[in-house]
């Protein structure tokens, strides 16, 4: 099944005078926690900040805008909280926790491009108190996301 | 039309004709975030012109507002990125709703589902014109009639296009050059940047293909469009106040 979507991939690419393949090993950083929805969390006792990974914002590609929620804002751990355009495209952030915004990055507002360039800091996105902080333990370690997204790439 | 191939994921097709364009966006919308099945609209030209913008987009720096407020053209705000177009009769829209996993071999991602897009528009257009996906627009040759945008949840994208099957010059002028630009437009302005499908084929050609060609990568099923759905879309017509706030802004 991979040989056969590299070999349609590759024929996609040729068509198109494209490349496909993104860079491979994308960062992780090794104390924060992932979604299998490719958002970090930064764990800090009841607060969560809330990013998405190096992986997502390589196949994105340049983000040009990012949709953000009001503070005060109810999130649920899996669903979706605000959107980033890149390409012709919004794609849903989801939280990996469950609580409330208190606080969000307005940086992002005139320099979106933070979510490339660095997304694991200063592209952070929104802070959350978190509800229930057992939820963390749903979530991967760098080294499982790590192996997720190489198992995601190759399928 | 319900012709199943054993193996194929089912997609339901809704055909529709001279629909409003905010309604197409609110039945889009709905069926993206409350459906579980895969669909296709197609919308055989909407019923008045309208000026419809992508998810971040400044009327400001897009649209001539002075002479879009005199003519009354509706400005609206699509729930999908991308850029923005003027809309009428002459415009065929077709759109793909589709879970991910009923397209395993396109990762959900902006690149990979415009990709697949193009593969399933080279065989439309195959031995009738020079087809190609440049940079994020369908082209003949080096000129666009097909302005594609997305967007992408967890579990599903949808994918959809507006085709200038034929479309008025005199409307272009309602729309600046935009800042963000595809490199080769190579800043020239609408009229040299476009071309109309209809030089090439029929609008019910365009679209029997087009349903043809989905026909190869999913059991296709007539259905009618969802009515009464329980949802708030997020796009929205701008109000007269907010363009003229726009308008002020430009001087």
């Amino acid at each position: 099944m991979a040989m056969a979507s590299r070999l349609w991939a590759s024929k996609a690419a040729s068509f198109l005078k494209i490349s496909t393949f993104n860079r491979a090993f994308a960062s992780v950083v090794k104390d924060l926690k992932y979604a299998d929805s490719h958002e970090w969390a930064k764990i800090e006792g009841k607060c969560a900040t809330i990013g998405i990974t190096d992986h997502a914002q390589d196949h994105l590609g340049d983000v040009v805008y990012v949709e953000l929620p009001e503070i005060g804002t109810d999130v649920t751990q899996g669903s979706g909280f605000g959107a980033v355009e890149s390409v012709k495209a919004t794609s849903d952030i989801n939280s990996p926790v469950s609580g409330k915004v208190v606080e969000i990055n307005e940086e992002l507002s005139s320099s979106p491009g933070l979510v490339n360039g660095s997304p694991y800091e200063n592209g952070w996105i929104i802070k959350v108190e978190m509800s229930n902080t057992d939820e963390v333990k749903s979530l991967m370690d760098c080294d499982q996301y790590s192996k997720f997204c190489e198992e995601e790439d190759n399928h | 039309m319900a012709t199943r191939k054993v193996g194929l994921p089912l997609m339901n097709v809704i055909s529709m004709k001279g629909v409003p364009i905010l309604q197409q966006l609110e039945i889009e919308e709905c069926l993206l975030r409350t459906s579980s099945d895969n669909w296709c609209i197609i919308n055989d030209g909407t019923n008045k012109p309208n000026i419809v913008m992508g998810i971040s987009g400044k009327p400001s720096e897009l649209v001539e507002i002075k002479p879009v407020i005199e003519d009354k053209i509706p400005v609206i705000r699509r729930f999908t990125g991308g850029g923005t177009v003027i809309v009428d009769d002459g415009t065929i829209f077709v759109s793909f709703i589709c879970n991910k996993d009923s397209v395993p071999d396109v990762q959900p991602y902006p690149r990979p589902i415009m990709s697949w897009s193009s593969l399933l528009y080279s065989k439309v257009f195959h031995g009738i014109a020079d087809f190609k996906l440049r940079e994020n627009d369908y082209v003949f040759g080096v000129r666009k009639f097909g302005g594609n945008a997305q967007s992408i949840t967890k579990n599903r994208w949808i994918h959809h296009t507006s085709f200038l099957w034929d479309y008025k010059t005199r409307n272009m002028s309602y729309l600046k050059v935009p800042k963000r630009a595809p490199d080769y437009r190579l800043a020239r302005d609408h009229l040299d940047f476009i071309c109309p499908m209809k030089d090439y084929l029929s609008r019910s050609d365009f679209i029997d293909k087009t349903i043809e060609a989905a026909r190869s990568h999913f059991s296709l099923a007539s259905s009618d469009p969802p009515s009464n759905f329980e949802f708030t879309p997020t796009s929205k017509l701008l109000t007269k106040q907010e363009l003229e706030a726009a308008l002020i802004k430009t001087h």
